[in-house]
Order: structure tokens, then C-alpha cells, then sequence
């Protein structure tokens, strides 16, 4: 029985931390996005309706990154105490950038009219925290240099041209969640600019998603055993299906009169290459050495926060979609929510 | 282990965390503020209440984001500099922060929207629900992370297994001997803070004849809740103290200048504590009053600093100074607060310039108190970063100099700059004052976020 639970447990606690994970990745990943896409924004009417349609929901978007920050400490502080050393770097940029950005929501109208170095950190913010994100994914795979359940690498050892495609990789994937995330909540100018950028960014994200998916099983063995020995493929096969197809009701979905398909079918492909992700790197945690049974916090610690997240989650989604819902329907220009 | 990365990451954390808990303990302050005028509004019917909500709501947004954005960073931060305290502690800590996302932060960020963007989108009463969750989610918030830092003073409920603390019991683990205590002055300390906060603004107001009818109700709220509050965190602060003489008896020791134990105790009033040579310089002190007010008895005695081996005892000068600094503002809050009752029970409350213009320059000083305050017992926790279980020199990440040094210099820069200009907005919109604008409900389709108005 035991020895079943202390199986399985660490198991549902990984299900816990990539669930808060890919929750903040979509929800915060269109509000960065917006800010991204900020600067080929250039009127200030146009940026007043950008900021308004994410200003209601950005604070509990940004919640989910502390969730998974802290699920990764309670269930598995072996791996919060080796990851985040080594991802030192990219980790306190990732802050610093979402400090200037956070901000920027209140400031820039308080500003007003001296409200465009708040436009400048609201973008430079968005993007360098997405692209700190990105490197850290890359940093993740690229594994650590553990010596006795301590980091034991250098202040530099996340930075390679793996990690730094990432980075590009998920600016742009965010970009593009924003975008479908402007077709679909803005009216006016803004709606017709961001249906144009979007399109290209889905290009580039697939080419992104592509090189992702061909670089790491070259780079590394064990993701190239994990999706090609035997007959992983086969059973593999439907996670690059998925992806094709996502991509290809994003693309119809912006063509066409349909924003919601567009920005469900991005958020799908966030899903799905995060699926893919950790087809690449479970059991590890922090790989190539620490697997999430290694790392584990004690049994009583994981249940007690599961019992809490098991009662609370519904709750806070209960709400998070009563406010979505209270600011529903279109931003149109010179308008806020009001 | 690299004594110099040690006391650059030591800086760091006192830096962020320093900076961090101006903008909670007003939050904490505020949205409660701003909760109980919308209150009072929807049982009055008087408008000038709604005025005051909306003015303080913008207060409270700009200051509520920059303790968001300065909160994340001290979450993670436990990780980059202190992954071996997060081992050693992440058992226990870890749940109590978790708990404190799933049941405040969610709450807090997410009826925020609601509370700023809300005003003709959703029924009144339901934004004044929202504005009422928020400060609860403010104050659930404040519950979870002072019992985290309790358990650090005074750990209870677990059992350490090869230096990692496992739970045993999570109510023991949450309702450590400390956290009572600490949590009801840190509480009170955020709502006194912010009551003189809107007494100082009242004043300003009436001293220059703007919003009279805004200005008297910010006063009289701000003198009401200072009145009460100021004695009521003496009583706490005193039964905190006999807590932490029961717990912690170093800490005390250090807070009081105490070094030897040879007879009933003195009470040190003022001192330069001399580490090294184990003695006050330039001391004062009376005798006995130390026995009486930590014993509550005339002879009484408690442990010096000298009972403690050196390698054990916290560093004496930060503690005693900042304890110093703590008591004295709360005595100065207690006469601000008094006085003003005093005066408004004798009907001269608006007119008497010399105590409006004393009360415009105290915004400040309550939040002086709450930083010294916590100066008093972190630095009293010394050396552990987990009393009797982690010493702080055990509990810093393998990182170099280097490493920590940059990233302290950017924090440094980023904040002071971040954060300058943030309360001068503040400033800037407590100078401008509420809007005589009308009130949402007069124009119902016209766009109100909440900037956007300025």
C-alpha cells in the first residue's frame, strides 16, 4: 500500500505542477503577448484598448506562475532547490522583466500624458520575461550538473543555441496567443493589424515547433529513445497529428470569421507542445539524474497540499470564469471596461 | 560555502523583502478601508463615501501591483540563493505558501478585477462583494505567510529527519506558538499603518480647505482607528514580547540590551552594544523596570545575552536599535491618536492647525515601525534561518559572488527606481485628491477604467 502511494503520488503531484504550469503558460501567455506585440502598435488609442482588454484578468493570469513555483517546492524540493540555482540567470531576468510590466498597468495611466517609458517597460518587460521563460525551457532539457542533491554547474551552463532558440520560440508563440487573443477581443484597427500579424507568427511558430521536435532527439539520446525505440512512435504518433492539426484550424479560424477557433486552436498548440515536453523529459525532473520519485517532498506534505488544491481549484476556477465572463464581448477603440 | 555570496544573498532577501512589505501591509490597510466606505455608501446613500472609495481605490491599485510585482520575486528567490533552507524546510514551509496562493492570492488577483474594472459592469452590491474579497483575500493572505514565518521563529509540529524538517502535525505546524501573536500585530500594524496614512491625507485636506466634507471623514476615520489601534498594538506588542522571552530568550536579551542575568533586571532605555566586549557603552538604564515589564514583577529576571554561547546569540546593535525605533513610533502613533480623539471630542478638531500640521508629516512612520519591527525579529532569529533547526550559513544555494552580487546590483537598481516612481504617483494622486466627479451610476456607458479618469 505504501509503497503504492509513494508511487503514485509524486506521479498526481507532477500531473499538479504541469497543469498550474500550462495554465499560467496559456493565461499569462496572451496578456505577454499583448505586450509583446506592443510596439507594432503605435497609436496611443490603439495601446489604452490593448492594455484594457487584458487589464481585468493580467494579476490572476500571473498567479499561476506562483502556484507552479510553490507546487515545485512543496512536492519536489529537491528539484526546486537544483533548478533554480541553475537557472539563476534567466530566472531573476524573468522577475526584473515582469516588475517593469506589472507595473505598467497601473503607472502608465497615472503617467498619463508622460505615459510612454510605461509603454517601453510594459513591452521590453513582456518580451524579455517571455524570452527568459523560453530559456529556461531549453535550460530544462539541456539538464543539470548535480553533486550530492545540489546544483554543482556554473551561473551559465542554461545558456546554449538550444536554449536561446527556445527563448525566440516562445516569444513568438506567445505573440501569437496575444494576437488571436487582440482578433478576438478588440474591435476596430486593432482586430484588423492583429489578424495580420497573427498569421505569420503561426508560421513561425509551427517552423519553431518543427526544429524544436527535430533538434532535441538529435541533441539528446534520451528523448530520441523516448519517442523512437520501438514502438513509441505508434503510440506517439498522435501528439505531431494534433499539432498539424491545431495549426491547421488556427490558420481557417483567422481566415475566416472565427476569432474563438483561432485563439482555442493556439492555446491547443501551447497544449500540445507542452505535452510534448514532457513526453521528452518524465521521469526527470531535473534531468539527466533527478527523477520525480527522487525528488519528492514527504508523502504528508504532497497530500496536504493536494487536499487543499483538490478543494480549492474548482473554486478559483468557478471565479477566474465569472470575471472572464463579467468582461466578456469586444474592447472597442477609446473604450475600456466600464 | 562563500562568506561573501552569504551576505550578499542575506542583503538581497533583507532588500526585496524590505521593499516588499510597504505595499502589503497597505494593501492590507486600504482595501479594507476602501471595503468599509462602500459599505458605509450602500447603507447611507451618501455619495461623498463613493467619492472616497474611488479616490482610495486608485491609491490602493497602484500599490497593490507593486506588491504583486515585488512579492513574486521573494517566492523564487527562496529557490536561486537559498535552496538549501528551501530543502531543509520545504516540507513545512512550502504547503503554508501554497495554501496561501490557492486560498488569498487567486482571491485577492482575481476579484481585483472586478473591484477596479467593475463599477457599471456588475450590480453594486456585488462590486462592493468583490471589493470586501479582496481584502479578505488581503488579510488571508497576511494569515498564511506570518504563520510560514512563525514556524521559521518558533517551529512546532514536524520532526527533522537527517537536517530536513518533515510535518507531523499541520495544526501544530500552522498555529506555532508564535504565529497568534505575530499574526495580530502584524494585522494591527497594517490597518494603523493605513489609518494614519488617510488621518495624514485628511489632514493636509482640511489644513488647505479642499474636499472638506472628504477631508472630515478621512480624519475622523483615520483619529478613530489610531485612537483604538495605537493602545491596542501596545497590549499585543507586550504579549508578543512575553511570547518571544518564552521562545526565542536571545532574542529578547538582544532587543533589551540584557547581558547578564546577576539580579532583578534593569531596563535599558538607551545603549551602543558592544558585541565583542559584551557590555553596553554609554548606557542608561533603570533598575528593575525590565524585571516588571517582561516578568510583569518587580524582581524579576530573565536570561542575558551571556547565557547564550557567542555563536549563538543574534547581533545585538540592529535588533536593539530597531526595537527602539518600533516602540518609540508606536508611542508617538498612540499620542497622535489620543490627541486627535481629545480633540474632536472638544469640537476642535479642524481647527487646530499645530496638530493638522503634525498629522500631514506622519504618513511615513508607520511603516518606518513595521520595518523595524521586522528588522527586530529577523535579525533576533539570528543565527538560524530556522530557529534551532537551520543556521542561515547551512542555508544558502551554491552560488558564486559573482552570481549573487549581479543580480543584487540589478534588484537594487530596478526597485529603487521601480519603486521611487511608483510612490510618487502615489504622492501625486494623494495630492490631487478625490475627483467631485460624478458618481459611475450618473453615466452609466461612459468609460471609467480606473486611469483613464485622470
Amino acid at each position: 500500500m505504501t509503497a503504492t502511494y509513494a508511487f503514485w503520488l509524486p506521479l498526481i503531484s507532477t500531473g499538479v505542477v504541469g497543469l498550474a504550469v500550462a495554465m499560467y503558460v496559456i493565461m499569462d501567455g496572451f496578456d505577454l503577448g499583448v505586450g509583446i506585440l506592443f510596439p507594432y502598435f503605435p497609436e496611443e488609442i490603439e495601446r489604452d484598448q490593448m492594455m484594457n482588454s487584458v487589464a481585468p484578468f493580467w494579476d490572476g493570469n500571473e498567479t499561476w506562475l506562483v502556484l507552479g513555483g510553490v507546487w515545485l517546492l512543496v512536492a519536489f524540493p529537491l528539484a526546486y532547490s537544483i533548478i533554480t540555482p541553475a537557472l539563476y540567470v534567466p530566472l531573476i531576468a524573468m522577475l526584473l522583466a515582469l516588475v517593469f510590466r506589472g507595473v505598467a498597468f497601473e503607472f502608465r495611466w497615472v503617467a498619463k500624458p508622460h505615459h510612454r517609458k510605461w509603454d517601453i517597460a510594459f513591452a521590453a518587460g513582456s518580451t524579455v520575461a517571455a524570452f527568459a521563460q523560453g530559456t529556461m525551457v531549453g535550460g530544462i532539457l539541456n539538464g543539470f550538473h548535480v553533486e550530492n542533491g545540489q546544483f554543482a554547474g556554473g551561473p551559465l551552463d542554461w545558456l546554449s543555441p538550444f536554449s536561446i532558440m527556445c527563448g525566440f520560440g516562445l516569444v513568438v508563440g506567445y505573440a501569437l496567443i496575444g494576437a488571436c487573443w487582440l482578433v478576438m477581443k478588440t474591435a476596430g484597427g486593432v482586430e484588423k493589424s492583429a489578424r495580420r500579424y497573427a498569421k505569420p507568427l503561426l508560421i513561425a511558430l509551427v517552423a519553431f515547433i518543427v526544429l524544436i521536435s527535430v533538434w532535441t532527439p538529435l541533441q539528446f539520446e534520451r528523448v530520441a529513445e523516448r519517442w523512437f525505440s520501438g514502438w513509441h512512435m505508434a503510440y506517439l504518433s498522435p501528439v505531431p497529428l494534433i499539432t498539424a492539426a491545431l495549426a491547421v484550424s488556427c490558420w481557417r479560424g483567422l481566415n475566416g470569421r472565427h476569432p474563438t477557433m483561432a485563439f482555442n486552436a493556439a492555446v491547443g498548440l501551447f497544449v500540445i507542445s507542452f505535452v510534448g515536453l514532457a513526453i521528452s523529459t518524465l521521469p526527470y525532473l531535473a534531468p539527466p539524474s533527478i527523477t520525480l520519485w527522487d525528488a519528492a517532498a514527504s508523502p504528508k506534505s504532497q497530500t496536504f497540499m493536494l487536499v487543499g488544491t483538490t478543494v480549492l481549484v474548482p473554486f478559483v476556477l468557478g471565479y477566474t470564469f465569472f470575471v472572464y465572463h463579467t468582461f466578456r464581448g469586444k474592447v472597442r477603440p477609446g473604450e475600456g471596461y466600464h | 560555502m562563500d562568506p561573501y555570496a552569504l551576505l550578499l544573498a542575506r542583503i538581497q532577501f533583507g532588500f526585496t523583502i524590505s521593499v516588499h512589505i510597504i505595499f502589503p501591509a497597505f494593501s492590507i490597510g486600504s482595501s479594507a478601508f476602501v471595503a468599509t466606505l462602500l459599505v458605509l455608501w450602500r447603507r447611507s446613500g451618501s455619495d461623498h463615501y463613493l467619492r472616497i472609495a474611488r479616490f482610495w481605490t486608485k491609491i490602493f491599485a497602484v500599490s497593490f501591483a507593486m506588491g504583486v510585482v515585488s512579492g513574486i520575486p521573494l517566492s523564487y528567490e527562496l529557490g536561486t540563493n537559498w535552496s538549501r533552507y528551501s530543502l531543509a524546510t520545504g516540507n513545512v514551509i512550502g504547503p503554508l505558501i501554497g495554501y496561501e496562493v490557492l486560498t488569498a492570492f487567486f482571491l485577492e488577483s482575481t476579484f481585483l478585477g472586478i473591484m477596479l474594472f467593475g463599477w457599471t459592469r456588475v450590480p453594486p452590491w456585488l462590486h462592493v462583494t468583490s471589493a470586501i474579497l479582496v481584502a479578505l483575500g488581503t488579510a488571508i493572505s497576511g494569515f498564511w505567510i506570518l504563520s510560514a514565518n512563525s514556524w521559521m521563529q518558533t517551529p512546532a509540529g514536524h520532526t527533522v529527519v537527517n537536517g530536513i524538517a518533515i510535518p507531523v502535525d499541520w495544526f501544530q505546524v500552522i498555529f506555532n506558538p508564535s504565529f497568534p501573536y505575530r499574526f495580530a500585530h502584524m494585522m494591527t500594524a497594517a490597518y494603523l499603518t493605513t489609518s494614519v496614512v488617510v488621518l495624514a491625507a485628511g489632514a493636509r485636506y482640511t489644513l488647505q480647505g479642499k474636499f472638506p466634507e472628504e477631508a472630515r471623514t478621512m480624519l475622523r476615520m483615520g483619529i478613530g482607528m489610531v485612537a483604538i489601534l495605537g493602545p491596542v498594538q501596545l497590549l499585543l506588542g507586550d504579549q508578543h514580547g512575553l511570547n518571544t522571552l518564552e521562545h526565542q530568550p536571545a532574542k529578547i536579551a538582544a532587543m533589551e540590551g540584557h547581558w547578564e542575568n546577576t539580579g532583578p533586571a534593569a531596563l535599558v532605555l538607551f545603549g551602543i552594544p558592544d558585541q565583542d566586549g559584551e557590555r553596553n557603552l554609554a548606557e542608561i538604564a533603570i533598575p528593575r523596570l525590565g524585571g516588571l515589564i517582561l516578568k510583569h514583577d518587580l524582581n524579576g529576571r530573565y536570561a542575558g545575552l551571556k547565557d547564550f554561547p557567542k555563536q549563538d546569540r543574534p547581533p545585538v546593535l540592529p535588533v536593539f536599535f530597531a526595537f527602539r525605533i518600533m516602540v518609540g513610533i508606536g508611542v508617538l502613533l498612540i499620542a497622535l491618536g489620543l490627541t486627535g480623539a481629545y480633540l474632536w471630542k472638544s469640537g476642535r478638531l479642524f481647527t487646530a492647525r499645530w496638530y493638522l500640521q503634525a498629522a500631514t508629516y506622519s504618513w511615513p512612520i508607520g511603516f518606518i515601525a513595521i520595518l523595524a519591527g521586522w528588522i527586530t525579529t529577523e535579525s533576533g532569529r539570528q543565527p538560524y534561518v530556522a530557529y534551532g533547526i537551520t543556521r542561515t550559513e547551512n542555508a544558502l544555494s551554491s552560488v558564486g559572488v559573482a552570481t549573487v552580487a549581479t543580480s543584487l546590483v540589478a534588484f537594487v537598481l530596478v526597485y529603487t527606481v521601480v519603486f521611487s516612481i511608483g510612490i510618487y504617483y502615489i504622492r501625486r494622486l494623494v495630492l490631487t485628491g478625490p475627483k467631485p466627479a460624478p458618481v459611475p451610476e450618473a453615466l452609466p456607458n461612459r468609460p471609467l477604467s480606473l486611469g483613464a479618469q485622470e
